[in-house]
């Protein structure tokens, strides 16, 4: 509340965090350890260019990467309360909030979107591991049925990319809640005959995974995804025994027949873009990138809804 | 009786009468009549006391209580004509689930719950109520014979969660999972849940999505277990107290925070003392519960649960 720390400690910060930028020019494969320049890994959609190995991308990122020429509206997601059950562990719910919020740059842990797609209008969901472990609470699970709603509203198909660690804790009985909230938000989508794709990503488990991620008309999962219920430490601790190699992993879920297909990043786009309009009914579409869509037929109405178009 | 840690004070209460008694049935000439009511009521003092405050982690210990009434004691007292119905009909029959069809007031109706059992080798026989993909998919098979037959649903809840075991990751649980919570709400019946025991997690809600949930007062219901969540929040599972406060699970702090609809009330010390009186105030209320939703139609009980679980959460504690 004075000069110093309103003045000086953020000069003096800035100073020293000019800094650190040459050091997140490279990135270093946790896989096969291959030091990946910056540019080529998101030119490559932060999957490792010499083991393709998949890290995470944020849900910005990958909707920059999804939509036709990186353009797409944010779908405005209503605030739950904040802190219901006054949660507090050896910190404060609201402090790990913020200090999620300060590291991600983001509000909450899914952002919901509508765009087009290879020119395939859809509404996408991405939840963001990064943000308090992508934790499904009373946010979470608004912002799916807000992207339901706006599917059934705009009568398009909705593509969910599912990344979290379960329910979120600090919410309690309300995190998982959004188990029987969210299906009931699958259940529009089913009942407005609308396609709902899931694309699990790495990882997703608990609550999470026994509630909306596994009710896709179609599940997609990315390569070595982990996808589980129970995590593989807890399930050694109960039975004690070692699990196999690739035990809950994309392609063992696969063998499983608990998924249809497991597909590389780079090839997601093409084949979500083909599935879509085949369940629609539309035409097999154009290859390839594509110019951003035309201002003129824009078939949104009600456009009042959305937030700022996104560069 | 088994008297759990915090019940020690009434333990020695209890077990100076008996002694007391046991003398005096050795030693005719002996009149301890008096001493020995004298304790017996500084003993109901003391269990009124114990249960009046008991904290959250307490409720926690008292809903897994050896001796409270499981679901097969429920089934037996409070059904007629009870006719277990097995199996999955794809892989086996989970015997952590018990479900079947069954007259609760002369009203045929599908019965489904977790059966705990109650001794080591029923324990171990119904994996301690822990239920596998099977179980899940035997719920949905039976909710579904329900709509079809427009019987309505009971389900009595009573799980430390679903099974954490590598087959059943291998059979698709957290499928198994989402698609009987999915079945709860898709039946044109009624829908009626009660919390006898403990509400685990993902293994609860996919049987308690139901247009009316009532818990015991002392059961509990939450999203993780209190060691759970202590040894992933506080990385220390002996936290289970703090953790049991942070997580809101009892049933008085549910109903505040609107996701229960009814409160029964148990007998002095908890179910495990009075199990007869508890399984007759469970029945009491599933009749009223039943009751209420008798006369709505199968769009309306759909809507009206769907409405419900998406309002769920709108109002804090503060209420």
């Amino acid at each position: 509340m004075n000069w110093i720390s309103n003045y000086v400690r953020p000069k003096i910060n800035s100073l020293f965090s000019r800094r650190e930028v040459p050091e997140n020019l490279w990135t270093k494969c946790p896989e096969c350890g291959t030091m990946l320049f910056h540019r080529e890994l998101s030119d490559n959609l932060n999957v490792c260019t010499n083991c393709n190995h998949h890290m995470p991308i944020s849900p910005r990122a990958r909707f920059a990467a999804l939509f036709d020429a990186g353009v797409f509206t944010e779908v405005k997601v209503p605030d739950p309360l904040p802190d219901p059950l006054q949660f507090r562990d050896q910190k404060k719910y609201p402090e790990r909030l913020k200090a999620a919020q300060k590291q991600t740059g983001e509000k909450e842990a899914m952002l919901v979107a509508e765009g087009e797609m290879g020119r395939t209008p859809i509404v996408a969901a991405a939840q963001d591991f990064s943000f308090m472990a992508g934790s499904m609470g009373m946010y979470v699970g608004n912002a799916i049925i807000a992207a339901a709603r706006r599917a059934v509203d705009l009568k398009r198909p909705l593509i969910l990319f599912s990344a979290a660690g379960g329910a979120r804790m600090q919410e309690g009985i309300l995190s998982l809640l959004q188990m029987p909230r969210t299906t009931v938000a699958v259940q529009m989508l089913k009942e407005a005959g609308l396609p709902y794709i899931v694309v699990l990503t790495h990882p997703t488990t608990g609550g999470v995974t026994a509630s909306y991620a596994m009710l896709g008309d179609v599940q997609i999962a990315e390569p070595n995804a982990l996808i589980c219920f129970a995590g593989p430490r807890v399930i050694e601790q109960t039975i004690r025994e070692k699990l196999p190699e690739g035990f809950q992993r994309a392609e063992y879920l696969l063998d499983h027949g608990m998924l249809d297909r497991v597909t590389h990043r780079k090839a997601l786009r093409d084949e979500l873009i083909a599935i879509t309009r085949m369940l629609m009914g539309m035409p097999p579409a154009v290859k390839g990138d594509l110019p951003p869509p035309a201002a003129e037929p824009a078939p949104a109405p009600a456009e009042a809804a959305t937030g700022a178009p996104q560069a | 009786m088994n008297y759990l840690d915090f019940e020690k004070p009434l333990a020695e209460i209890e077990g100076k009468a008996q002694e007391l008694r046991a003398l005096a049935r050795a030693n005719s000439e002996m009149d301890v009549s008096k001493e020995a009511e004298a304790l017996d009521r500084k003993a109901e003092a003391a269990l009124r006391d114990l249960y009046r405050t008991l904290t959250p982690w307490q409720k926690c210990q008292v809903a897994r209580h050896p001796d409270r009434p499981h679901c097969r004691d429920y089934v037996a007292a409070l059904f007629s004509d009870v006719m277990p119905l097995a199996g999955d009909r794809g892989f086996a029959d989970d015997q952590a689930v018990f479900g079947g069809l069954a007259r609760f007031n002369d009203q045929p109706v599908v019965v489904i719950g977790h059966e705990k059992g109650h001794d080591t080798k029923t324990r171990i026989e119904h994996n301690f109520g822990m239920a596998r993909p099977e179980g899940y998919r035997k719920a949905i098979r039976l909710m579904d014979l329900a709509h079809r037959f427009r019987l309505p649903v009971i389900t009595l809840i009573d799980t430390p969660g679903a099974y954490p075991g590598k087959g059943a990751e291998e059979r698709g649980q957290s499928e198994a999972i989402a698609r009987s919570t999915a079945k709860c709400l898709e039946i044109g019946v009624p829908l009626v849940s009660v919390v006898i025991g403990e509400g685990g997690s993902g293994g609860a809600v996919a049987f308690a999505t139901a247009n009316r949930v009532a818990m015991l007062e002392h059961s509990v219901y939450s999203v993780i277990s209190p060691e759970g969540c202590a040894s992933i929040l506080w990385k220390d599972a002996e936290k289970m107290r703090e953790a049991a406060e942070a997580l809101r699970l009892t049933a008085q702090d549910l109903q505040k925070l609107g996701v229960i609809d009814r409160i029964i009330k148990e007998p002095l010390g908890g179910a495990q003392r009075g199990r007869k009186e508890t399984i007759e105030a469970v029945g009491k209320a599933i009749e009223i519960m039943l009751k209420e939703l008798s006369a709505k139609k199968p769009d309306t009980l759909i809507r009206d649960r769907r409405n419900k679980f998406l309002e769920m959460g709108t109002k804090g504690l503060a209420a």
